[in-house]
């Protein structure tokens, strides 16, 4: 006879404890809540100081993926637009820094944050006629601008062309170079959290994804701050944009490629959507891995499309959920 | 004369290329962006039929169009049907099964001259004047016996019947005793031996090479936005929209804008009327 089993899950006491005002009755319950935190904090801020110089490079190019996974994650998650336009803002910021660096002569220091800005405004125009548009129409017409915007780069020839627009400076100082976006990702990731979950601009976001007719009962322009959201999404994208085209020393074409619109799909998928420390989770665990497979060359795109598949299909909920619930939970199997 | 002769040849070929996306879509509601990828694939197992096996031409056609149905047919069975009704996980999946079929036959070498099929007939005819390949010909002749099939299909057999039921109400289809899963596995199935087919016609017109097989899905869903995703009948019309554009602007200005022309097509639609020429869905489903 076949015996029925069930897994039950029940919190932990710590979490229960944790919960309630007895947070903070002791470092072991302040510990348990803020362990993640820390754990993130000082990770980002110790990692990049004990690995090789080699790898450091790659964590500078893993923190702009990173960047755009956030950036996907904050307009799927809580606005509810899915934006397959990573690309688009990774070449407008790259293209924008190097146009001001190579033809204008500011340094880079200036030329970043200025084409951070001008970038995401730039964006935020080119994607302000398809804002009403839901779901899957929006994700393809963001899809389509990099691939456009390539294209007649290109085709035009404007920019350099195929070429780009070489010899561009470069910050010399690694330590900046890396520490620079790492605590810049510390600061967007705890920042939007704080957005979405204490601001009231979050609450109309999320308003925005789950319940458009509460907005524009309230007299809310939904385009106006889905306007806003992409704003800042892309202001993430065009940051790294600007900052590889500086690191690199060249602005061209690749900046368009696909690769930065499916990535940041793809470390959601893996880390797990919901919470934006899963799209972060998934970026750190995904671009190591593709380096290290860099040996492979284009099989590394073959595994990611398996382990892309696997995720969407077989496990949902992602890593981090999954991480989650063992921290907080116990689960044992118990008879029906 | 040229120009009208090169884009109702192109115009076909758009079709060719879009009918089973857009069939796909508009039947099970599957947007299956491994479309591209099914069309490459026609092409290299006919390749390998044809110069590893040595099998004659149409032998080798028809084995590996059967072969690439039992491919679509798995892709929903395995794949797709444990996450139908997420649209969004429905397209990372099936681009994901996409991309990892093309860059695995990257890898396995797929570039350059080496994987060619050979045309159908190698003379060419004059048709006022104009010289077009009899191989040009046989692919327009084969798109027009496909349509008046499919047409035949989806409006006098029961199976093709039972694929518009499901496409118009699902609920009143299945209490009619339609079973949703089987009648989407056969529109998966069936997409994919169009786009199979479309591989087999036009790959000998060019190399096989996998970057193709993006093209050829960009395409498929500029003609399916444009004609109204779903809308097979749309395809048809936007296919020759998009065709005689492309032409236009090729001769005219530069063969770069070839696929400038489908992407600016797609964002123009999108933005202006995004149901497309003869979509049916209502507008509130797609736009706030």
């Amino acid at each position: 006879m076949m015996q029925e089993l069930r897994k039950e899950r029940l919190d932990r006491g710590i979490k229960v404890r944790a919960d309630s005002i007895y947070a903070i009755s002791s470092l072991k319950e302040i510990m348990f809540l803020m362990g993640p935190g820390l754990i993130l904090v000082f990770g980002l801020l110790v990692l990049p100081a004990v690995v090789s110089p080699y790898w450091q490079r790659v964590l500078c190019i893993a923190g702009v993926y990173v960047l755009l996974s956030i950036s996907f994650g904050f307009l799927a998650n809580y606005v509810g637009l899915v934006c397959l336009g990573g690309a688009l803002f990774v070449g407008v910021g790259g293209y924008l820094s190097g146009i001001l660096n190579a033809y204008f002569g500011l340094s880079p220091l200036l030329a970043i944050p200025l084409a951070t800005v001008a970038g995401a405004f730039i964006c935020t125009l080119l994607l302000l006629p398809c804002l009403p548009l839901r779901g899957v129409y929006f994700a393809i017409i963001s899809f389509v601008y990099p691939l456009l915007a390539g294209r007649l780069i290109a085709a035009t020839g404007v920019f350099g062309g195929t070429d780009g627009i070489a010899e561009l400076d470069v910050l010399t100082n690694k330590w900046v170079n890396i520490y620079l976006i790492f605590i810049l990702i510390l600061v967007v990731v705890f920042g939007i959290s704080r957005l979405v979950n204490y601001e009231d601009l979050g609450l109309v976001f999320r308003g925005v994804k789950d319940n458009e007719q509460a907005i524009t009962a309230s007299g809310l322009n939904i385009t106006f701050y889905k306007a806003q959201a992409v704003f800042i999404g892309a202001a993430l994208g065009c940051f790294g944009g600007a900052y590889l085209s500086h690191l690199y020393g060249w602005a061209g074409m690749s900046l368009f490629a696909i690769d930065f619109s499916i990535l940041p799909v793809a470390a959601t998928v893996v880390g797990g959507s919901g919470i934006l420390y899963g799209p972060l989770l998934g970026a750190f665990l995904l671009i190591p891995i593709s380096e290290a497979l860099r040996a492979f060359g284009t099989l590394r795109i073959v595994f990611y499309a398996i382990v892309l598949v696997f995720f969407v299909v077989f496990w949902t909920e992602g890593v981090l959920e999954y991480v989650r619930r063992k921290y907080e939970q116990f689960e044992h199997w118990v008879r029906v | 004369m040229e120009l009208v002769i090169y884009g109702i040849i192109n115009s076909v070929s758009l079709i060719l290329m879009s009918i089973g996306f857009a069939l796909a879509y508009g039947v099970s509601r599957v947007p299956n962006f491994a479309h591209g990828a099914l069309f490459i694939l026609t092409g290299y197992i006919t390749w390998i039929f044809l110069y590893q096996a040595g099998l004659p031409y149409a032998l080798a056609v028809i084995l590996s169009l059967i072969i690439i149905a039992l491919i679509g047919a798995a892709l929903y069975q395995l794949i797709l049907i444990r996450v139908r009704g997420m649209p969004i996980s429905e397209i990372i999946a099936s681009f994901g099964v996409g991309l990892a079929i093309l860059e695995l036959l990257r890898w396995a070498g797929l570039r350059g001259m080496t994987y060619m099929l050979p045309p159908f007939m190698k003379e060419s005819l004059n048709i006022a004047g104009v010289p077009v390949s009899y191989h040009r010909v046989i692919i327009v002749g084969a798109a027009m016996i496909m349509l008046f099939f499919l047409w035949y299909f989806t409006h006098y057999t029961k199976p093709g019947l039972a694929l518009r039921a499901i496409a118009q109400n699902e609920r009143a289809a299945l209490v009619l005793g339609i079973d949703s899963d089987r009648a989407a596995t056969v529109a998966v199935s069936l997409g994919a031996v169009l786009a199979g087919l479309a591989g087999v016609l036009l790959l000998p017109l060019g190399n096989i090479v996998v970057e193709m097989g993006y093209e050829v899905l960009v395409f498929a869903i500029a003609v399916s936005v444009c004609g109204g995703l779903g809308s097979w009948k749309g395809a048809v019309v936007a296919s020759f929209l998009i065709g005689f554009a492309q032409i236009i602007t090729v001769t005219y200005l530069a063969s770069h804008y070839h696929f400038v022309v489908a992407l600016l097509i797609i964002i123009i639609v999108l933005i202006t009327k995004p149901s497309g020429l003869y979509g049916r869905q209502k507008e509130l489903e797609e736009r706030v």
